[in-house]
């Protein structure tokens, strides 16, 4: 046979170099710059949010304030709902779980990169799909566009259609992102990473993407029917012509309800992975966590009436509602106590991080207990709808979502960037983030309980009036501690202290690779050993060298 | 075995080392101060301001239930709030690094588990049956205070045992209170021999009578409420939803004619939800069945005008 003469052929020993510019971050797969997008897409509508927030505030500083028009004020408030829910707490575990899991679990990206990536920019025009109806009328009947107000002959307006496509296209992303977390957790975890030694935010990612796709799956179907209603002559919700107006809180509740837990869980994860880091001592009851964590998954799926207590229903189903309830309140107790017995005879350093985690701790807690007095129906029939309501909700879902977002970000900023964020400015931050919180929220119970509804543009209650003032003097701590933390950013980017591959002598995979990581993330895997890979590494370097690795407490762990 | 596990220490009950001394110093402390403050909470909470700590209340035994089960939760969550705020704040500044300290290994502790998990769930068991003790005041109308006359009755506390019919026993008046952008209507029972009566957004009652709602919409969902005279109830369009009241017969000031309550929508009705009032006006029976009668001529003779006035137009010639 005669030989076949040799092709030319062309072996890359050498990774290609990393892509640079903005055309780097339109076409990028890596799932550490698409972290990144999500995360600095969160922060714009989250400042933006936060401005409706405060608009508001303003307009109930006073009572009969005459600074915003009713339906100017209805369609802030439907932005702001909106915004927070679909457009922040949501793709924010998106945007961290998309940098941190990988690395946690010691792959090299998510499972499938550019479905991904597509994730990312369907959720990026969901929000521009909702903003872009500034330009015409914004929608203006609530987050919760309850029917029949949603239906054309009351809200004619196409600002309810620009509403049902967001939901469409960030479900349909964060469906997909979910698909890709299940895939890459399943099936791409390092050698030696049983269940049984997964972090403990990966866990909580896992069960918030098995969540989405019960819940966003559900509420597509719903926000069809409703486009349905408006423009195609159905009448699932209409009840003049045989519709149901419940239907539609009914089928939105089996997704919001579960929608809270898809917001929290990733917040107790952050909690789970930063305590022990700081205390320097293991999470105490690892698996009682992570079964708590599925624990509450499931029973969030059961509770969705407890929203809808003061509509007509049957004793038997207002009982099962609020059993349901309380059920949930068992395994989230399990997780305060842990948290707390984690801090437990530790030597717990006062950085940032922690502090932000302690003080959503705290936060949460008081979120849980005014849950149980809205978990009793009959008590709920006074405080529906009220003021305490408001506030119930912005302890949960500030109190443990905004508080571990802000945690995070000063955890993990090091590992993204390579550099420091400074601690005084985020000690200030803190104070103000938690006393601007308290002074906002903890007022609101008590406006509630004196009778003032939620959803009002104004009143005229002299009573209510020093409690909205105090509420709204709150609101801008608050806007003041976030500007300072978006400083404090903008600042460590430049001038923060360099950080190395581990400042904080964490537990988890991530800070094994340099700080910030390359494309590939790990040139070895290492193989675990156990829930925290990172102290098995420090001590064998220990062993191998004999230069202490642990760190010592009482002694700055950056040098800055 | 490999010596990356040689640090760590498996968990055994040993690893728990016994507390230090001014820890239970500060835990026997805390228990000293806990019912003390828990007292002081309950004496002081009635005399606070209702609106700032309590759910309000005029004296509607279903109000006052309803008030009766948040104390009972607001003591048992204050207890829960102090002991676990205070041990999480305890734990950040007693044990806070400092030179020297070692971190206690400790991986979790079973019996601790299982412990706070019972403990959890009995708190909400005892909740559980409190709230079925009361729910009977809370959901079943009481009987009135007055008869069909107005004549006081002795008190009796046989209830309705299902859903909320009216009391099985004396005399109750049934409005139905429909909802609409931006209004309430109210339509009382029909008399026989009298027009048919109704009012907007002020309903007058007469004081000890039960009055038990039918709670309906006719456009958007809106929500009946009146927070001193008990819950609310959402009204639905297409459904009926019920709820009742009854004022106190003691509740008219000594020297005035009336007792008025305010509230207003609580669910958002579009663009005007802030300025859908709706007040409960009790007056004493003799000057309701005036007022009912009043209300009666002035809708009948309104009535007249309006049929006269549509003539007519229909014959074209108008006289005005």
């Amino acid at each position: 046979m005669a030989a076949i003469p040799g092709r030319p052929q062309i072996v890359a020993h050498e990774v290609t170099r990393p892509e640079r510019g903005w055309m780097s971050w339109l076409t990028t797969t890596d799932h550490k710059k698409i972290g990144i997008l999500y995360l600095a897409t969160v922060l714009v509508f989250f400042v933006i949010g936060g401005v409706e927030a405060l608009l508001m505030r303003i307009q109930l500083g006073a009572p009969e304030n005459t600074f915003l028009t009713p339906e100017k004020y209805n369609e802030i408030m439907t932005l702001h709902g909106t915004t927070m829910i679909f457009l922040v707490v949501v793709p924010v575990w998106a945007g961290f779980a998309n940098y941190f899991l990988p690395l946690m679990i010691g792959a090299r990206d998510v499972a499938f990169p550019r479905l991904n990536a597509w994730s990312y920019w369907m959720f990026l025009f969901g929000g521009l799909s909702l903003y872009g109806s500034l330009f015409f009328q914004p929608p203006e009947a609530g987050w919760t566009s309850y029917v029949p107000l949603s239906l054309k002959e009351f809200t004619p307006s196409n600002g309810q259609e620009a509403w049902i496509y967001m939901v469409h296209l960030t479900g349909l992303s964060s469906i997909l992102g979910a698909i890709n977390f299940i895939a890459t957790i399943h099936n791409m975890r390092a050698p030696g990473m049983g269940w049984g030694r997964m972090p403990l935010f990966v866990w909580t990612i896992l069960i918030y993407a098995y969540l989405i796709i019960l819940a966003l799956t559900s509420l597509a179907a719903t926000v069809t029917m409703l486009l349905l209603d408006r423009n195609f002559g159905t009448e699932f919700f209409d009840p003049t012509e045989g519709g149901s107006a419940l239907l539609w809180q009914h089928l939105f509740w089996f997704f919001g309800h579960p929608e809270v837990y898809i917001l929290v869980l990733p917040a107790f994860g952050v909690f789970s992975e930063i305590l022990p880091v700081f205390a320097r001592k293991p999470i105490f009851g690892y698996k009682a966590i992570a079964a708590a964590t599925a624990g509450i998954a499931f029973l969030g799926m059961l509770v969705w009436a407890h929203h809808m207590f003061t509509t007509p229903m049957s004793t038997v189903v207002l009982a099962f509602f609020m059993l349901s309830s309380f059920l949930i309140a068992v395994p989230t107790g399990v997780k305060i106590f842990n948290w707390v017995a984690t801090l437990w005879r530790g030597t717990i350093e006062w950085r940032v991080p922690l502090l932000f985690c302690v003080g959503g701790i705290a936060t949460f807690l008081m979120g849980g207990i005014t849950g149980i007095f809205l978990a009793v129906f009959p008590v709920d029939w006074q405080l529906h709808d009220t003021y305490f309501v408001v506030a119930h909700f912005h302890y949960t879902a500030f109190g443990a979502s905004a508080f571990a977002m802000v945690a995070a970000l000063y955890y993990w900023f090091p590992k993204m960037t390579g550099r420091m964020m400074s601690e005084g400015l985020g000690k200030i931050s803190f104070v103000l983030f938690f006393v601007g919180f308290h002074l906002t929220f903890l007022i609101q119970h008590s406006a509630g309980l004196d009778g003032m509804p939620r959803r009002i543009y104004e009143y005229s209650n002299t009573d209510w009036t020093i409690m909205n003032l105090i509420s709204t003097i709150g609101a801008f701590t608050l806007a003041l501690s976030v500007l300072l933390t978006i400083v404090n950013v903008v600042r460590a980017l430049k001038k923060g202290p360099i950080a190395g591959p581990d400042p904080w002598k964490a537990n988890t995979l991530e800070w094994f690779t340099p700080s910030p990581p390359p494309e590939n993330n790990f040139d070895i895997v290492p193989r675990v050993r156990s829930v925290e890979p990172m102290k098995d590494i420090r001590r064998q370097i220990e062993r191998q060298t004999g230069v202490p690795q642990r760190f010592e407490a009482g002694k700055p762990m950056v040098k800055v | 075995m490999s010596g990356l596990f040689a640090g760590a220490r498996p968990y055994t009950a040993d690893a728990v080392a016994p507390v230090p001394t001014k820890t239970r110093r500060f835990v026997s402390r805390l228990a000293a101060v806990l019912p003390a403050v828990v007292l002081g909470a309950l004496v002081l909470a009635p005399a606070a301001s209702a609106g700032w700590f309590l759910p309000e209340s005029a004296g509607s035994p279903n109000a006052d239930a309803i008030r009766t089960l948040y104390i009972l939760i607001a003591v048992i969550g204050l207890v829960i709030f102090i002991g676990v705020e205070g041990l999480l704040v305890y734990s950040l500044i007693k044990f806070r690094a400092k030179k020297g300290r070692v971190a206690a290994q400790i991986h979790g502790n079973t019996q601790l588990e299982i412990g706070w998990t019972v403990g959890a769930a009995a708190i909400l068991i005892f909740l559980t049956v409190f709230t079925f003790l009361l729910l009977d005041d809370v959901k079943n109308p009481a009987p009135s205070l007055i008869d069909g006359e107005g004549n006081r009755v002795a008190a009796s506390n046989v209830y309705a045992a299902t859903d909320q019919n009216p009391p099985a026993e004396g005399e109750s008046m049934n409005i139905r209170v429909v909802g609409q952008q931006y209004a309430w209507t109210f339509y009382y029972p029909d008399v026989e021999g009298q027009e048919r009566v109704y009012a907007y957004n002020d309903m007058y009652v007469p004081v000890g009578m039960t009055v038990t709602l039918d709670v309906q919409a006719t456009d958007v969902a809106h929500s009946w409420w009146i927070p001193e005279l008990g819950g609310k109830a959402d009204a639905v369009p297409g459904y009926t939803n019920k709820t009742w009241f009854q004022i106190p017969l003691d509740a008219i000031p000594e020297g005035e004619d009336r007792v008025v309550y305010e509230g207003q929508c609580a669910e958002l009705c579009g663009r005007n939800h802030a300025d859908m009032l709706g007040r409960v006006i009790g007056l004493r029976f003799d000057d309701w069945q005036a007022w009912r009668e009043r209300k009666a001529e002035d809708l009948a003779s309104a009535e007249d005008e309006a049929a006269q006035r549509r003539e007519e137009l229909e014959s074209g010639e108008d006289n005005r």
